[in-house]
């Protein structure tokens, strides 16, 4: 069996599946049920400032975007921050921390951009055994409003400067919590690296309008027939989150920088692809909200089947190792040529691969074939681009198969070389050409 | 070929025909049909369709694990509960278990198919003879297990992983029980229920002894001094009789019999069927019998039940299934005479019954139909011998929630145990309890006495 410990900046937990801050680590209840459930660690709900604690709005706080079947694909909320009092959730804290010692329990925290309220909350945190911080400068709604969350988190000398505080009064590791609602997230991530972060952790929701009623010309969710932008989240944001965590992963200036990975985690393959892709560990929130605690189950097992069935023995096996392969598209090999191939007998001859080539690519599937329905793949037409592969219905129906080197690729009239080369030195490119000027 | 030749011959159908007829009645789902038929699921909470399963296997959770490409993780979770799950997910009913408890019907009279789903899974697992389970420190102790059906099976199997030694005696020549002699041949194809003995005794510490019958080459009393304990799966080794005139003919034969002899045949070929073959019962043994017998080429085959529709046994699905084969049903009538001519069956005369008060009665009116094959499936019993002072009762034996009879050291569980379902998964869970019980009540005696101060 696979060993699924997790070491995350010196905080230990049993399996690499962490609750991210919101609703499900909202409070001990939940947060007890989560760890009876098998889930590694949590990330409290978001602390605010001592006193009276933030508001919700007191009508829907969620919209949503579903596949056919009504299966959940994106959520967005306007949640804010804990709308309870801050010392509540403190003396839980403490007390699940002292029930539940091999878990991990992270306080996240969201307190103005000031140095002396970073000072006051950190050793009231600290005091509850929490394992570590996390500072949330991602929250996109409500909060930033107030110059807190991603307001700050769009700042990169506000997100260095705020690291920088809590690395001075705490001797707890700190984890950045950034916001995708940025141009370039390296910006961000090289910053909390300057302040001293001993993680990041990402993404937090991005911007969003699900939908908007029709009838009313309001945007969902609608309260009292007026809305604001969410936060979204939920398999949907998955591919964006990937990146932003590869392209951390990958970045000189960051690279060595644990990080954890959230965004659309809904099963154990999801999972793996960020571990791979640089995460030291992964949290999840809408998955949970949507199927339950329980779910982790499916993630532990799937991750562990799968890590038994290639042999990986501890997660440092797989941590990483997909983040040499991800490139600039300038270094990518322009000498490899795929073809598309339909396998005749899986073929359903429904048709969709011919019109997506036909209409929006490069007419290279056919449609009859000496006045048959079939659909085939002209290889002297074939530019190799994967649409229809993506558009069949049927799985493994259509395959691209790479052309052996030596063999002749029938569109350009060449013969496939062996040899790697890409776009800098291609004769093309006005830069590779004045460089050989 | 003597495809409508009169009296019961072999060799009605061509080679191709038998091979036809008799492959698997639900072919395995393939993989995009399984992710198709898996992405269904709505991962209930507290699922209905678990609390239908008699093993109480994770439903949800096993689909979910087929939904996200790891079939081995789900047959893991289906073994769990259920170590004879392959076999479940081929024979049980589930029409009248988790499919009809999945909240799916409600809204569009359609289950997720679980069982087809299990099977994917433990096929899969078991193909590539994934081995899930390792045996504890051995526990020095040895228990003796009657009776090789699924009962014993997973009994045997929750006990060795206990790290327990076991025997098993089984009185026929292959172990399995009903799973290798009763099953419809169409359930289970490709000798499934050997290679899943095989599977299930690949953990080690089971020997099975064959041709061992409790009453003929041992008692109890000789178990009970040898081993630690005693599980009795004995199955029901009876039948009732017909107690009519005829009964004796040639051509009037057991159903469980008529089935044993098909499912241990490997051509087919060579099992003898009437032309005109009329079965007697209204459970899922006259449905089985009813069907091959029809598959085995016969031309006619009658089923004569002598309540309605909704009293029997077999179920909706079973009894369209034998509707589909070109069985006919035929309910409220009751066998009076077998009537013979040169000693042979030539065919039957039945009563017709009506209700009375809630209570079956003969109108007086009579039928005749004409057979050269009548079949028994009018119920099994519990039989066996030297069991000693055994609580029984209404023919079975007495045990209490966790299956353990009225003798110490011994429990009992399966068709042979009082108030069963008679469900090839109902033995399962039941010999996996009486297993935990054994295992409890052992570890219970081996317990250091501590003083109390
Ligand atoms: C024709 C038929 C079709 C069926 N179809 C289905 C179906 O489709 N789905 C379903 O869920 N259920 C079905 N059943 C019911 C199911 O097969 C039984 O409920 C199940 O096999 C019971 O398991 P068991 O272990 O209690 O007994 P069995 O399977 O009967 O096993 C008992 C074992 O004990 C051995 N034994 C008996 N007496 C002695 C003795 N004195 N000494 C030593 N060994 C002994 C026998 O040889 C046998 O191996 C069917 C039953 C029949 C008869
Ligand atoms: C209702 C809701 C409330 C949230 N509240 C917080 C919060 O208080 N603090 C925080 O850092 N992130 C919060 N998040 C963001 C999540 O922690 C997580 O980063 C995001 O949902 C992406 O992960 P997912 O796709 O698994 O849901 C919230 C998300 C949701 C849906
Ligand atoms: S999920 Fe619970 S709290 Fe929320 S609207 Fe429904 S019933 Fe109310
Ligand atoms: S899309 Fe796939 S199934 Fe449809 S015609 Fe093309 S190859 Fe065949
Ligand atoms: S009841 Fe149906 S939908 Fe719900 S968990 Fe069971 S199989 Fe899935």
């Amino acid at each position: 069996m696979a060993d699924l410990r997790n070491n995350f900046v010196g905080i230990k937990s049993p399996n690499p599946f962490w609750l991210a801050s919101a609703p499900p680590t909202d409070k001990a209840y939940n947060v007890e049920r989560a760890f009876k459930a098998g889930w590694g660690g949590v990330v409290w709900k978001t602390l605010g400032e001592e006193g009276p604690p933030v508001v919700n709005v007191n009508g829907p706080r969620y919209g949503a975007i579903w596949g056919a079947d009504r299966r959940l694909l994106g959520l967005n909320n306007i949640e804010l921050i804990t709308d309870r009092d801050l010392y509540t959730n403190l003396r839980e804290m403490k007390q699940v921390k002292m029930n539940w010692p091999d878990r991990a329990l992270i306080a996240s925290i969201m307190v103005p951009c000031d140095e002396n309220a970073w000072k006051a909350i950190l050793p009231l945190v600290e005091e509850t055994g929490a394992d570590g911080i996390e500072l949330n400068f991602g929250c996109p709604h409500g909060m930033s409003e107030r110059g807190m969350g991603a307001a700050v988190g769009q700042v990169p000398e506000y997100i260095e400067m705020v690291v920088r505080w809590c690395k001075q009064y705490t001797r707890m590791p700190v984890i950045t919590k950034l916001t995708p609602n940025i141009t370039d997230i390296r910006k961000p991530a090289r910053a909390a690296k300057s302040g001293g972060t001993d993680a990041v952790s990402l993404i937090n929701t991005i911007n969003s309008i699900t939908s908007v009623n029709l009838d009313t010309f309001s945007p969902e969710p609608s309260i009292d027939g007026k809305g604001s932008h969410g936060g979204y989240c939920g398999p949907a944001v998955k591919p964006i989150a990937l990146n932003m965590v590869a392209e951390i992963a990958r970045d000189p200036e960051t690279y060595g920088l644990p990080i954890s990975g959230i965004g659309g985690i809904t099963t154990w393959r999801d999972a793996a692809e960020f571990l791979v892709l640089g995460a030291g560990n992964v949290q999840v929130c809408t998955a949970a909200m949507t199927y339950g605690f329980k779910i982790v189950q499916e993630m532990i097992t799937g991750l562990s089947s799968w890590m038994d069935a290639k042999g990986h023995r501890s997660l440092d096996d797989i941590c990483g190792r997909a983040v040499p392969n991800v490139s600039d598209w300038q270094y990518l090999n322009l000498n490899y040529v795929a073809k598309a191939r339909i396998d005749q007998d899986a073929c359903i001859k429904c048709g969709r691969c011919h019109i997506a080539c036909e209409d929006t690519s490069h007419q290279a599937i056919t449609q009859y074939v000496d006045g048959i329905r079939h659909f085939e793949v002209m290889e002297d037409e074939c530019v190799g681009c994967n649409l229809c592969v993506n558009v069949c219905p049927v799985q493994d129906c259509i395959t691209m198969v790479g052309l052996e080197p030596g063999t002749l690729d029938e569109r350009t009239g060449k013969v496939v070389d062996a040899n790697y080369a890409n776009w800098t030195t291609h004769p093309n490119n006005p830069m590779a050409r004045q460089a050989a000027e | 070929m003597g495809t409508t030749e009169t009296g019961i011959v072999s060799g009605r159908l061509s080679p191709a025909e038998y091979d036809r007829n008799f492959s698997d009645l639900h072919p395995s789902l393939d993989e995009h049909e399984a992710l198709v038929a898996s992405d269904r699921c709505y991962f209930c909470y507290d699922a209905p369709c678990m609390t239908a399963c008699p093993t109480s296997i994770d439903i949800p959770l096993f689909i979910r694990q087929i939904s996200t490409g790891n079939p081995i993780g789900s047959a893991n979770t289906i073994f769990d509960q259920n170590i004879l799950g392959g076999m479940c997910a081929r024979v049980c009913p589930t029409e009248t278990l988790c499919e009809q408890a999945c909240v799916r019907n409600t809204a569009e009279h359609r289950p997720v198919e679980i069982g087809r789903l299990q099977r994917y899974a433990t096929d899969i697992a078991m193909r590539d003879n994934v081995q899930f389970y390792e045996r504890a420190e051995p526990t020095g102790k040895s228990i003796a297990v009657i009776g090789a059906g699924p009962a014993g099976l997973a009994c045997a199997h929750r006990l060795a992983v206990k790290g327990h030694d076991v025997v098993i005696y089984d009185a026929r020549e292959k172990a399995g029980g009903l799973n290798e002699y009763g099953i419809a041949t169409y359930k289970t194809v490709d000798s499934f229920a050997q290679k899943e003995v095989d599977y299930v005794l690949s953990i080690g510490g089971i020997e099975i002894r064959n041709r061992q019958m409790l009453g003929r080459d041992f008692s109890l009393n000789d178990m009970l001094s040898k081993h630690d304990a005693v599980f009795l799966g004995l199955g029901l080794a009876g039948v009732n009789a017909l107690r009519a005139e005829g009964e004796t003919a040639a051509g009037v034969e057991d159903a469980v019999d008529f089935i044993a002899a098909l499912r241990q045949s490997e051509t087919k070929s060579d099992i003898p069927v009437g032309r005109r073959v009329v079965v007697l019962g209204g459970g899922m043994t006259a449905v089985d019998a009813a069907v091959q017998a029809k598959l085995l080429g016969a031309e006619e085959v009658t089923i004569c039940y002598r309540r309605g529709k909704d009293n029997m046994n077999a179920s909706e699905f079973e009894q369209d299934l034998a509707a589909s084969k070109g069985v006919t049903i035929r309910h409220w009538l009751q066998p009076k005479r077998i009537l013979t001519r040169d000693g042979k069956v030539a065919g039957i005369e039945l009563d017709y019954t009506a209700l009375e008060d809630g209570r079956l009665v003969t109108t007086g009116e009579t039928g005749v139909i004409t057979a050269d094959h009548v079949l028994k499936a009018i119920g099994q019993t519990f039989e066996a011998d030297d069991l000693g002072a055994i609580a029984l009762q209404c023919g079975r034996i007495v045990v209490d929630a966790e299956g353990h009879t009225s003798l110490e050291r011994v429990w009992a569980g399966g068709d042979c145990v009082l108030g069963g379902e008679d469900l090839t998964v109902s033995a399962v869970a039941m010999g996996r309890d009486a297993a935990e019980s054994i295992n409890r009540a052992l570890a219970a005696a081996t317990q250091p006495v501590v003083a109390v101060a």
